[in-house]
């Protein structure tokens, strides 16, 4: 066939037009970012920034005196997310271990997708469970009045976070070049040795880059904490008390919000402030796992 | 002596511990299935399946909400799948390794971490407000078309990696163009993995609550949407206000319950059939 100019022009039309799709990611993105800080600046007007960020009343709504200080929604984003974290990593790197060194390979074959479908559970489903499984039990084990608390939603996020840094780890674990362990086995070690003293720090970095894209995950999580913690607006004092998360102040106030108010603005900034710290977490752990993959190589 | 005993008792109780966290998250998802499996059953029925909810959400059925659901994840689908296709050609076929292309690697990471909440309130800008596309069936699909963007786009790319180059080479040799070669001998082998990872993302989506409650997702509405400009029910956000936001939440546990399987199950159903149909296409390229 011959190459006609035509043929050239409908390919070069044909490449851009890939490429308008293929760029329209980075606009989407540029987009959400643009988009909040836009609306999220006229909050400004009436709110100083170290006033929004550094107070811990928030009550838009007050007849005297609207406030819109977010640290204890910000703190108890922290707390919930801190607390999945304890319960989530180390469980999962023990699974990880487990499905990477103990685990027979068709145990392994089995397991790892029924791992998934843990994944697959929608958060709203989760939060449901929150409500009527881990509530009651927290209540009757605590003797707490109602079970809707922080502990409750760091048990839910754990179990959110738990599939992502399964996988990763355990795509870290086999990664490490099967003459490390060998070396350590033939050397007398044994395989608990070798897991805990050469593999694990070896995997290390895909490890934590593991655990920081499950924080990203559950700082991010809205409907399984808008269930489950009880939403009190007080800054918290302890797991065992209600807390109000980012995510929740936005979900349970955005709904009867008049548009363009002080307080709707004010949302987009809590949204603002969400996006900028789930991106640093999230490219935090990109950087970790990019240096990894470049060592493997 | 005694040393190696000991190593092989530590050995044993560490090896004991990685069971027992295996053990804990099976455990879990277990206690998770069966609960709504065993009180979810026991709402399921003819009626409740088929019916719009009644009195207050106190009796009937969940239809409008799996229509709903339905219509906003076809939404979600015609606007993801075709998008997700193209950038992974894009990607995959004709993207140097530059600058530009490790840029926009970079943000189909980062959307996909973006928090669902976020692509809420970015649908209510853009779609409902600045598109003037109102709280509409239409506003929550594209939303949550933007937000599953990033796993079809990753997902695609994973099938269009999978076919050999000599696939692309043997075209070109025969004087094909580049769109001809992909076209004729890419493509049909890839596009069939290209939608079984799409559909995983799909059934992500049609879970979602945080991106559709401010976007068009209905309190209660007792009749079917009539256009994709009207409100809508749907099974996740339905869930929500059952679990939370009824007036007589103890009464209601049942319908709760059942609307929690069905959503389950219609998740879980997509993933596992994208899951064999992949296993399937894999082995038949071995």
């Amino acid at each position: 066939m011959r190459k006609t100019r035509w043929t050239n022009v409908r390919e070069s039309a044909i490449r851009a037009f890939f490429f308008t799709c293929g760029i329209l990611t980075v606009l989407v993105l540029l987009g959400i970012f643009a988009t909040l800080v836009a609306t999220a600046v006229p909050a400004f007007r009436d709110i100083t920034p170290s006033e929004f960020l550094l107070k811990t009343n928030w009550d838009p709504t007050s007849p005297e005196k609207a406030e819109y200080g977010i640290l204890s929604m910000v703190v108890s984003t922290l707390m919930v997310t801190g607390g999945a974290l304890l319960l989530a990593v180390p469980i999962g790197i023990g699974v990880a271990s487990y499905l990477s060194d103990v685990a027979h390979w068709r145990v392994r074959e089995i397991l790892k997708p029924v791992v998934e479908i843990l994944a697959g559970i929608p958060s709203v489903v989760v939060g449901f469970l929150g409500i009527v499984l881990f509530g009651p039990l927290i209540a009757k084990v605590f003797h707490t009045g109602h079970g809707l608390n922080a502990a409750n939603g760091s048990v839910l996020l754990a179990i959110m976070a738990l599939p992502t840094i399964i996988s990763i780890s355990e795509d870290a674990l086999s990664a490490v070049p099967a003459a490390y362990g060998e070396a350590s086995l033939a050397l007398g070690a044994s395989r608990w040795q070798t897991l805990v003293r050469v593999k694990l720090p070896a995997g290390l970095s895909g490890i934590i880059a593991a655990t920081m894209l499950g924080m990203g995950r559950a700082i991010g999580e809205t409907m399984t904490v808008l269930m489950a913690t009880g939403n009190a607006r007080s800054f918290p004092h302890g797991f065992l008390e209600s807390v109000r998360t980012m995510t929740s102040g936005i979900a349970i106030e955005l709904g009867e919000v008049p548009y363009y108010t002080t307080h709707y603005y004010a949302l987009f900034a809590i949204g603002l402030v969400l996006f900028v710290m789930t991106f640093a977490v999230n490219m935090a752990a990109d950087v970790v796992l990019r240096k990894y993959q470049e060592k493997e190589r | 002596m005694r040393r190696s005993t000991r190593k092989k008792l530590v050995q044993a109780a560490g090896f004991l511990a990685l069971r027992v966290a295996m053990g804990l998250v099976l455990a879990v998802l277990v206690l998770f299935l069966y609960d709504i499996g065993r009180k979810g059953g026991g709402a399921i029925s003819w009626e409740f399946l088929s019916q719009a909810p009644r009195r207050g959400m106190t009796e009937g059925g969940i239809f409008p909400a799996i229509v709903g659901t339905f219509l906003v994840t076809v939404i979600t689908a015609l606007l993801a799948i075709p998008l997700g296709m193209c950038s992974a050609i894009y990607l995959n076929e004709y993207a140097r390794q530059n600058r530009l292309t490790r840029l926009i690697r970079l943000s189909i990471r980062n959307l996909s971490g973006v928090p669902s909440i976020v692509y809420g309130l970015f649908g209510v800008i853009l779609f409902v407000n600045a598109l003037r596309l109102g709280t509409s069936i239409l506003s929550a699909g594209l939303t949550l078309g933007l937000m599953t963007l990033p796993w079809t786009i990753t997902a695609s790319e994973e099938a269009l990696k999978t076919i050999p180059d000599s696939y692309r080479e043997g075209a070109l040799a025969l004087g094909a163009t580049k769109w001809q070669a992909i076209r004729t001998n890419v493509l049909p082998y890839a596009v069939p993995g290209m939608l079984t990872g799409t559909v995983l993302g799909l059934a992500r989506a049609a879970g979602e609550t945080a991106p559709i409650m401010f976007t068009g997702a209905a309190f209660y509405l007792p009749y079917l949407p009539k256009s994709l400009s009207d409100q809508f029910m749907a099974l996740p956000y339905h869930l929500y206000i059952m679990a939370t936001q009824h007036h007589a939440i103890q009464q209601v546990r049942p319908l709760a319950y059942g609307t929690a399987l069905v959503l389950i199950v219609l998740v879980l159903g997509l993933n596992m059939t994208a899951v064999v149909i992949r296993y399937r296409l894999r082995r038949k390229r071995r």
